[in-house]
Protein backbone atom coordinates (compact mmCIF):
# COMPACT_ATOMS: atom_id res chain seq x y z
CA UNK A 1 0.00 0.00 0.00
CA UNK A 2 1.48 3.34 -0.99
CA UNK A 3 2.18 6.21 1.43
CA UNK A 4 -0.82 8.52 1.52
CA UNK A 5 0.27 11.12 4.06
CA UNK A 6 2.87 13.72 3.30
CA UNK A 7 5.50 13.62 5.99
CA UNK A 8 7.00 16.95 6.96
CA UNK A 9 10.11 17.10 9.06
CA UNK A 10 9.74 20.76 10.09
CA UNK A 11 6.05 20.90 10.97
CA UNK A 12 6.75 23.39 13.81
CA UNK A 13 7.86 26.08 11.37
CA UNK A 14 5.09 25.55 8.82
CA UNK A 15 2.24 23.91 10.69
CA UNK A 16 -0.22 24.23 7.80
CA UNK A 17 2.14 23.85 4.90
CA UNK A 18 0.70 20.47 3.81
CA UNK A 19 -2.68 18.89 4.42
CA UNK A 20 -3.09 15.19 5.08
CA UNK A 21 -4.86 14.17 1.93
CA UNK A 22 -6.31 10.97 0.63
CA UNK A 23 -6.84 10.48 -3.06
CA UNK A 24 -10.00 8.98 -4.49
CA UNK A 25 -7.99 5.91 -5.52
CA UNK A 26 -6.66 5.41 -1.97
CA UNK A 27 -10.09 5.87 -0.45
CA UNK A 28 -11.51 3.23 -2.78
CA UNK A 29 -8.56 0.93 -2.12
CA UNK A 30 -9.17 1.12 1.62
CA UNK A 31 -12.96 0.78 1.57
CA UNK A 32 -13.09 -1.98 -1.04
CA UNK A 33 -10.07 -3.70 0.48
CA UNK A 34 -11.62 -3.50 3.92
CA UNK A 35 -14.95 -4.89 2.74
CA UNK A 36 -13.27 -7.65 0.77
CA UNK A 37 -10.98 -8.47 3.67
CA UNK A 38 -13.98 -8.65 5.98
CA UNK A 39 -15.90 -10.93 3.63
CA UNK A 40 -12.95 -13.29 3.28
CA UNK A 41 -11.45 -12.91 6.75
CA UNK A 42 -14.48 -13.59 8.92
CA UNK A 43 -15.39 -16.95 7.35
CA UNK A 44 -11.70 -17.88 7.40
CA UNK A 45 -11.42 -17.06 11.12
CA UNK A 46 -14.53 -19.15 11.92
CA UNK A 47 -13.15 -22.08 9.97
CA UNK A 48 -9.70 -21.85 11.52
CA UNK A 49 -11.16 -21.72 15.04
CA UNK A 50 -13.22 -24.77 14.09
CA UNK A 51 -10.06 -26.52 12.90
CA UNK A 52 -7.95 -25.87 16.02
CA UNK A 53 -10.74 -26.80 18.45
CA UNK A 54 -9.00 -29.99 19.69
CA UNK A 55 -6.09 -27.84 20.93
CA UNK A 56 -8.40 -25.68 23.02
CA UNK A 57 -10.76 -28.29 24.46
CA UNK A 58 -10.53 -29.15 28.15
CA UNK A 59 -8.31 -32.16 28.73
CA UNK A 60 -10.13 -35.23 30.01
CA UNK A 61 -9.10 -36.35 33.48
CA UNK A 62 -9.00 -40.07 34.16
CA UNK A 63 -10.43 -41.71 37.27
CA UNK A 64 -8.85 -44.30 39.50
CA UNK A 65 -9.55 -47.88 38.42
CA UNK A 66 -9.79 -50.77 40.89
CA UNK A 67 -7.40 -53.63 40.00
CA UNK A 68 -5.84 -56.48 42.02
CA UNK A 69 -5.68 -57.15 45.75
CA UNK A 70 -2.85 -55.51 47.62
CA UNK A 71 -1.77 -58.86 49.10
CA UNK A 72 -1.22 -60.31 45.61
CA UNK A 73 1.55 -57.85 44.83
CA UNK A 74 5.06 -59.29 45.10
CA UNK A 75 8.52 -57.89 44.49
CA UNK A 76 8.39 -59.37 40.98
CA UNK A 77 6.52 -57.07 38.56
CA UNK A 78 3.19 -58.58 37.46
CA UNK A 79 1.25 -57.54 34.39
CA UNK A 80 -2.12 -56.12 35.47
CA UNK A 81 -4.76 -55.34 32.83
CA UNK A 82 -7.41 -52.75 33.57
CA UNK A 83 -10.03 -50.89 31.57
CA UNK A 84 -10.50 -47.15 31.38
CA UNK A 85 -13.35 -45.28 29.75
CA UNK A 86 -12.11 -43.17 26.87
CA UNK A 87 -13.92 -40.46 24.92
CA UNK A 88 -12.38 -39.82 21.51
CA UNK A 89 -14.53 -37.21 19.80
CA UNK A 90 -17.75 -39.06 18.95
CA UNK A 91 -16.21 -42.47 19.75
CA UNK A 92 -16.73 -43.88 23.26
CA UNK A 93 -14.69 -46.93 24.17
CA UNK A 94 -13.15 -48.86 27.05
CA UNK A 95 -9.62 -49.68 25.98
CA UNK A 96 -7.59 -52.12 28.10
CA UNK A 97 -4.36 -50.81 29.55
CA UNK A 98 -1.51 -52.74 31.09
CA UNK A 99 0.60 -51.92 34.14
CA UNK A 100 3.57 -53.74 35.69
CA UNK A 101 2.72 -53.72 39.39
CA UNK A 102 5.30 -54.60 42.03
CA UNK A 103 6.31 -53.93 45.61
CA UNK A 104 9.56 -52.03 45.77
CA UNK A 105 12.51 -52.58 48.10
CA UNK A 106 11.05 -49.78 50.24
CA UNK A 107 7.81 -51.78 50.64
CA UNK A 108 5.74 -49.35 48.57
CA UNK A 109 3.55 -50.60 45.76
CA UNK A 110 4.20 -49.01 42.38
CA UNK A 111 2.94 -49.53 38.82
CA UNK A 112 5.04 -48.94 35.70
CA UNK A 113 3.68 -48.12 32.26
CA UNK A 114 4.77 -50.67 29.62
CA UNK A 115 5.27 -47.96 26.99
CA UNK A 116 8.94 -47.85 26.08
CA UNK A 117 10.48 -44.40 26.42
CA UNK A 118 12.58 -44.96 23.32
CA UNK A 119 9.97 -45.02 20.55
CA UNK A 120 6.76 -46.18 22.21
CA UNK A 121 6.73 -49.96 21.76
CA UNK A 122 5.59 -52.20 24.64
CA UNK A 123 8.08 -53.59 27.16
CA UNK A 124 7.64 -56.70 29.28
CA UNK A 125 9.30 -58.09 32.38
CA UNK A 126 11.99 -60.74 31.86
CA UNK A 127 10.74 -62.29 28.60
CA UNK A 128 12.12 -65.70 27.67
CA UNK A 129 15.73 -65.62 26.54
CA UNK A 130 16.37 -62.25 28.19
CA UNK A 131 17.75 -61.13 31.54
CA UNK A 132 15.52 -62.34 34.38
CA UNK A 133 15.63 -59.06 36.31
CA UNK A 134 15.02 -56.46 33.63
CA UNK A 135 12.25 -54.99 31.49
CA UNK A 136 12.95 -55.59 27.81
CA UNK A 137 11.57 -53.93 24.69
CA UNK A 138 11.47 -56.16 21.58
CA UNK A 139 11.64 -53.32 19.04
CA UNK A 140 15.16 -51.97 19.58
CA UNK A 141 16.33 -53.89 22.65
CA UNK A 142 15.83 -51.18 25.26
CA UNK A 143 16.28 -52.45 28.85
CA UNK A 144 15.14 -51.12 32.23
CA UNK A 145 15.67 -52.08 35.89
CA UNK A 146 12.88 -53.28 38.14
CA UNK A 147 12.27 -49.63 39.12
CA UNK A 148 12.07 -48.64 35.44
CA UNK A 149 15.49 -46.98 35.24
CA UNK A 150 16.84 -47.06 31.69
CA UNK A 151 19.87 -49.29 31.10
CA UNK A 152 20.22 -49.29 27.32
CA UNK A 153 18.83 -47.58 24.17
CA UNK A 154 16.13 -45.55 25.97
CA UNK A 155 17.02 -42.13 27.35
CA UNK A 156 14.42 -41.87 30.13
CA UNK A 157 12.92 -44.15 32.79
CA UNK A 158 9.54 -45.85 32.33
CA UNK A 159 6.54 -43.75 33.39
CA UNK A 160 4.48 -44.67 36.42
CA UNK A 161 0.74 -44.90 36.98
CA UNK A 162 -0.59 -43.05 40.00
CA UNK A 163 -1.27 -45.70 42.68
CA UNK A 164 -3.85 -45.50 45.48
CA UNK A 165 -4.52 -48.23 48.06
CA UNK A 166 -8.10 -48.57 49.31
CA UNK A 167 -9.74 -51.41 51.27
CA UNK A 168 -6.91 -53.79 50.40
CA UNK A 169 -7.08 -53.15 46.66
CA UNK A 170 -4.70 -51.39 44.28
CA UNK A 171 -6.26 -48.52 42.31
CA UNK A 172 -4.50 -47.17 39.24
CA UNK A 173 -4.85 -43.62 37.94
CA UNK A 174 -3.30 -41.37 35.28
CA UNK A 175 0.28 -41.63 34.04
CA UNK A 176 2.99 -39.54 35.68
CA UNK A 177 6.77 -39.28 35.43
CA UNK A 178 8.83 -41.95 37.20
CA UNK A 179 9.42 -41.06 40.86
CA UNK A 180 11.54 -44.05 41.81
CA UNK A 181 14.79 -43.38 39.99
CA UNK B 1 7.64 -3.48 4.21
CA UNK B 2 4.89 -5.14 2.15
CA UNK B 3 5.86 -2.89 -0.76
CA UNK B 4 9.47 -4.01 -0.58
CA UNK B 5 8.47 -7.66 -0.40
CA UNK B 6 6.12 -7.23 -3.34
CA UNK B 7 8.77 -5.46 -5.42
CA UNK B 8 11.35 -8.12 -4.58
CA UNK B 9 9.05 -10.86 -5.85
CA UNK B 10 7.84 -8.80 -8.82
CA UNK B 11 11.40 -8.11 -10.02
CA UNK B 12 11.99 -11.85 -10.19
CA UNK B 13 8.65 -13.24 -11.32
CA UNK B 14 6.93 -10.28 -13.04
CA UNK B 15 3.64 -10.92 -11.28
CA UNK B 16 2.13 -7.47 -11.88
CA UNK B 17 0.59 -8.33 -15.30
CA UNK B 18 -1.23 -11.27 -13.68
CA UNK B 19 -3.45 -9.15 -11.45
CA UNK B 20 -3.32 -6.03 -13.66
CA UNK B 21 -5.09 -8.10 -16.31
CA UNK B 22 -7.99 -8.58 -13.88
CA UNK B 23 -7.87 -5.22 -12.08
CA UNK B 24 -7.67 -3.03 -15.21
CA UNK B 25 -10.34 -4.94 -17.05
CA UNK B 26 -13.03 -2.40 -17.71
CA UNK B 27 -16.60 -3.12 -16.63
CA UNK B 28 -19.01 -1.88 -19.35
CA UNK B 29 -21.40 0.82 -18.18
CA UNK B 30 -24.54 -1.23 -18.81
CA UNK B 31 -23.43 -3.97 -16.39
CA UNK B 32 -22.13 -1.62 -13.69
CA UNK B 33 -24.60 -1.07 -10.82
CA UNK B 34 -22.82 2.21 -10.04
CA UNK B 35 -24.21 3.59 -13.31
CA UNK B 36 -27.57 1.85 -13.49
CA UNK B 37 -28.76 0.28 -10.27
CA UNK B 38 -30.84 -2.28 -12.17
CA UNK B 39 -27.55 -3.69 -13.46
CA UNK B 40 -27.24 -5.58 -10.18
CA UNK B 41 -28.70 -8.53 -12.05
CA UNK B 42 -25.31 -8.83 -13.75
CA UNK B 43 -23.76 -9.57 -10.34
CA UNK B 44 -25.54 -12.90 -9.89
CA UNK B 45 -22.84 -14.93 -11.62
CA UNK B 46 -20.11 -13.42 -9.47
CA UNK B 47 -22.19 -13.95 -6.35
CA UNK B 48 -22.70 -17.59 -7.29
CA UNK B 49 -18.93 -17.96 -7.62
CA UNK B 50 -18.40 -16.28 -4.21
CA UNK B 51 -20.86 -18.73 -2.63
CA UNK B 52 -19.11 -21.67 -4.30
CA UNK B 53 -15.85 -20.48 -2.73
CA UNK B 54 -17.58 -20.35 0.67
CA UNK B 55 -18.82 -23.91 0.09
CA UNK B 56 -15.32 -25.12 -0.72
CA UNK B 57 -13.83 -23.35 2.31
CA UNK B 58 -16.39 -24.65 4.80
CA UNK B 59 -16.49 -28.08 3.16
CA UNK B 60 -12.74 -28.55 3.42
CA UNK B 61 -12.87 -27.83 7.14
CA UNK B 62 -15.92 -30.04 7.73
CA UNK B 63 -13.94 -33.04 6.51
CA UNK B 64 -11.62 -32.60 9.51
CA UNK B 65 -14.37 -34.14 11.64
CA UNK B 66 -16.74 -35.93 9.29
CA UNK B 67 -16.51 -39.69 8.59
CA UNK B 68 -18.39 -41.26 5.65
CA UNK B 69 -19.41 -44.42 7.49
CA UNK B 70 -22.93 -45.49 8.41
CA UNK B 71 -22.01 -46.17 12.06
CA UNK B 72 -20.16 -42.92 12.70
CA UNK B 73 -21.42 -40.39 10.14
CA UNK B 74 -24.36 -39.11 12.18
CA UNK B 75 -22.33 -39.14 15.42
CA UNK B 76 -19.48 -37.21 13.82
CA UNK B 77 -21.84 -34.57 12.39
CA UNK B 78 -23.56 -34.30 15.78
CA UNK B 79 -20.16 -33.91 17.42
CA UNK B 80 -18.84 -31.28 15.03
CA UNK B 81 -22.03 -29.26 15.24
CA UNK B 82 -22.61 -29.28 18.99
CA UNK B 83 -19.23 -30.00 20.60
CA UNK B 84 -16.77 -28.18 18.36
CA UNK B 85 -16.48 -24.40 18.72
CA UNK B 86 -18.05 -22.61 15.70
CA UNK B 87 -19.22 -26.01 14.48
CA UNK B 88 -22.78 -24.77 14.09
CA UNK B 89 -21.49 -21.80 12.08
CA UNK B 90 -19.19 -23.79 9.80
CA UNK B 91 -21.83 -26.44 9.18
CA UNK B 92 -24.44 -23.68 8.88
CA UNK B 93 -22.37 -21.96 6.19
CA UNK B 94 -22.24 -25.20 4.24
CA UNK B 95 -25.90 -26.10 4.84
CA UNK B 96 -27.48 -22.74 4.01
CA UNK B 97 -24.84 -21.85 1.43
CA UNK B 98 -25.77 -24.97 -0.52
CA UNK B 99 -29.31 -23.70 -1.04
CA UNK B 100 -28.10 -20.18 -1.79
CA UNK B 101 -25.72 -21.41 -4.50
CA UNK B 102 -28.63 -23.03 -6.28
CA UNK B 103 -30.85 -19.96 -5.89
CA UNK B 104 -28.14 -17.58 -7.15
CA UNK B 105 -27.20 -19.91 -9.99
CA UNK B 106 -30.85 -20.05 -11.05
CA UNK B 107 -31.14 -16.24 -10.98
CA UNK B 108 -27.92 -15.99 -13.01
CA UNK B 109 -29.37 -18.42 -15.55
CA UNK B 110 -32.56 -16.36 -15.78
CA UNK B 111 -30.55 -13.16 -16.32
CA UNK B 112 -28.54 -14.75 -19.14
CA UNK B 113 -31.72 -16.13 -20.67
CA UNK B 114 -33.78 -12.94 -20.57
CA UNK B 115 -30.94 -10.69 -21.79
CA UNK B 116 -30.34 -13.12 -24.65
CA UNK B 117 -26.68 -13.41 -23.66
CA UNK B 118 -26.59 -17.05 -24.72
CA UNK B 119 -26.84 -16.15 -28.41
CA UNK B 120 -23.96 -16.34 -30.92
CA UNK B 121 -21.04 -16.22 -30.39
CA UNK B 122 -21.67 -17.36 -26.76
CA UNK B 123 -23.56 -20.63 -27.28
CA UNK B 124 -20.67 -22.73 -26.01
CA UNK B 125 -20.57 -20.79 -22.77
CA UNK B 126 -24.28 -21.42 -22.28
CA UNK B 127 -23.66 -25.14 -22.73
CA UNK B 128 -20.82 -25.06 -20.19
CA UNK B 129 -23.13 -23.14 -17.85
CA UNK B 130 -25.78 -25.83 -18.15
CA UNK B 131 -23.14 -28.46 -17.31
CA UNK B 132 -22.17 -26.41 -14.25
CA UNK B 133 -25.86 -26.33 -13.31
CA UNK B 134 -25.95 -30.13 -13.46
CA UNK B 135 -22.75 -30.52 -11.43
CA UNK B 136 -24.04 -28.13 -8.75
CA UNK B 137 -27.30 -30.08 -8.52
CA UNK B 138 -25.20 -33.25 -8.22
CA UNK B 139 -23.23 -31.70 -5.39
CA UNK B 140 -26.47 -30.78 -3.65
CA UNK B 141 -27.88 -34.29 -4.09
CA UNK B 142 -24.74 -36.14 -2.91
CA UNK B 143 -24.15 -33.75 0.00
CA UNK B 144 -27.69 -34.26 1.26
CA UNK B 145 -26.99 -37.90 2.14
CA UNK B 146 -23.79 -37.32 4.11
CA UNK B 147 -25.28 -36.45 7.57
CA UNK B 148 -26.95 -39.89 7.43
CA UNK B 149 -30.13 -38.87 9.22
CA UNK B 150 -33.67 -39.92 8.26
CA UNK B 151 -34.18 -37.00 5.91
CA UNK B 152 -30.92 -37.80 4.12
CA UNK B 153 -31.74 -41.48 3.77
CA UNK B 154 -35.23 -41.04 2.38
CA UNK B 155 -34.37 -38.09 0.13
CA UNK B 156 -31.67 -40.26 -1.42
CA UNK B 157 -34.04 -43.20 -1.80
CA UNK B 158 -36.44 -40.90 -3.65
CA UNK B 159 -33.67 -39.39 -5.78
CA UNK B 160 -32.31 -42.78 -6.79
CA UNK B 161 -35.85 -43.97 -7.53
CA UNK B 162 -36.22 -41.03 -9.92
CA UNK B 163 -32.85 -41.78 -11.55
CA UNK B 164 -33.91 -45.40 -12.02
CA UNK B 165 -36.89 -44.22 -14.11
CA UNK B 166 -34.51 -43.19 -16.92
CA UNK B 167 -35.34 -45.37 -19.95
CA UNK B 168 -33.02 -48.32 -20.71
CA UNK B 169 -30.13 -47.40 -18.35
CA UNK B 170 -32.27 -46.68 -15.26
CA UNK B 171 -31.43 -49.88 -13.42
CA UNK B 172 -27.73 -49.55 -14.14
CA UNK B 173 -27.81 -45.95 -12.96
CA UNK B 174 -29.53 -46.98 -9.73
CA UNK B 175 -26.95 -49.65 -9.05
CA UNK B 176 -24.09 -47.30 -9.85
CA UNK B 177 -25.41 -44.65 -7.47
CA UNK B 178 -26.30 -47.11 -4.71
CA UNK B 179 -23.16 -49.22 -5.06
CA UNK B 180 -25.34 -52.22 -4.18
CA UNK B 181 -28.91 -53.37 -3.69
CA UNK B 182 -29.84 -50.88 -0.96
CA UNK B 183 -29.11 -47.31 0.07
CA UNK B 184 -26.47 -48.17 2.67
CA UNK B 185 -22.81 -48.23 3.58
CA UNK B 186 -21.59 -48.34 -0.01
CA UNK B 187 -23.94 -45.58 -1.09
CA UNK B 188 -22.56 -43.31 1.61
CA UNK B 189 -18.90 -43.83 0.69
CA UNK B 190 -19.44 -43.31 -3.02
CA UNK B 191 -21.60 -40.23 -2.45
CA UNK B 192 -18.78 -38.90 -0.27
CA UNK B 193 -16.23 -39.53 -3.03
CA UNK B 194 -18.49 -37.84 -5.59
CA UNK B 195 -19.20 -34.94 -3.24
CA UNK B 196 -15.66 -34.08 -2.18
CA UNK B 197 -13.44 -35.23 -5.05
CA UNK B 198 -15.09 -35.96 -8.36
CA UNK B 199 -17.81 -33.31 -8.66
CA UNK B 200 -15.71 -30.43 -7.22
CA UNK B 201 -12.90 -31.29 -9.67
CA UNK B 202 -15.39 -31.26 -12.53
CA UNK B 203 -16.86 -28.01 -11.23
CA UNK B 204 -13.50 -26.23 -11.07
CA UNK B 205 -12.64 -27.33 -14.60
CA UNK B 206 -15.98 -26.13 -15.95
CA UNK B 207 -15.72 -22.83 -14.06
CA UNK B 208 -12.29 -22.21 -15.57
CA UNK B 209 -13.75 -22.79 -19.05
CA UNK B 210 -16.72 -20.53 -18.17
CA UNK B 211 -14.44 -17.65 -17.10
CA UNK B 212 -11.90 -18.02 -19.91
CA UNK B 213 -14.74 -17.86 -22.43
CA UNK B 214 -16.33 -14.78 -20.88
CA UNK B 215 -12.95 -12.99 -21.00
CA UNK B 216 -12.35 -14.07 -24.58
CA UNK B 217 -15.81 -13.09 -25.81
CA UNK B 218 -16.57 -10.17 -23.52
CA UNK B 219 -19.87 -9.39 -21.85
CA UNK B 220 -22.81 -9.19 -24.22
CA UNK B 221 -24.01 -5.72 -25.21
CA UNK B 222 -26.86 -3.71 -23.65
CA UNK B 223 -30.47 -4.61 -24.39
Amino acid sequence: MSEHTTNHQSTDEHPKAKKREMSRRQFLNYTLGGTGGFLIGIPLVWNLRFAIDPLLQAKASSNLVKTIEESAVTTTPTAVKFKISQVDGWYYSEPELEAWVARGADGKIYALSPTCKHLGCTVSWAPEGRASNEFFCPCHGARYTVDGKELAVASAPLDEYQVELQDGYVYLGPIKANTRV
Amino acid sequence: MMNKLYNWIDERLDITPLWRDVADHEVPEHVNPAHHFSAFVYCFGGLTFFLVMIQILSGVFLTMYYVPDIVNAYASVDYLQYKVEFGDIVRGMHHWGASLVIVMMFLHTLRVFFTGAYKAPREMNWVVGVLIFAVILGLGFTGYLLPWDNKALFATKVGIEIASAVPFIGDLLREFLQGGDIVGAQTLTRFFALHVFILPAALLGLLAAHFIMIRRQGISGPL
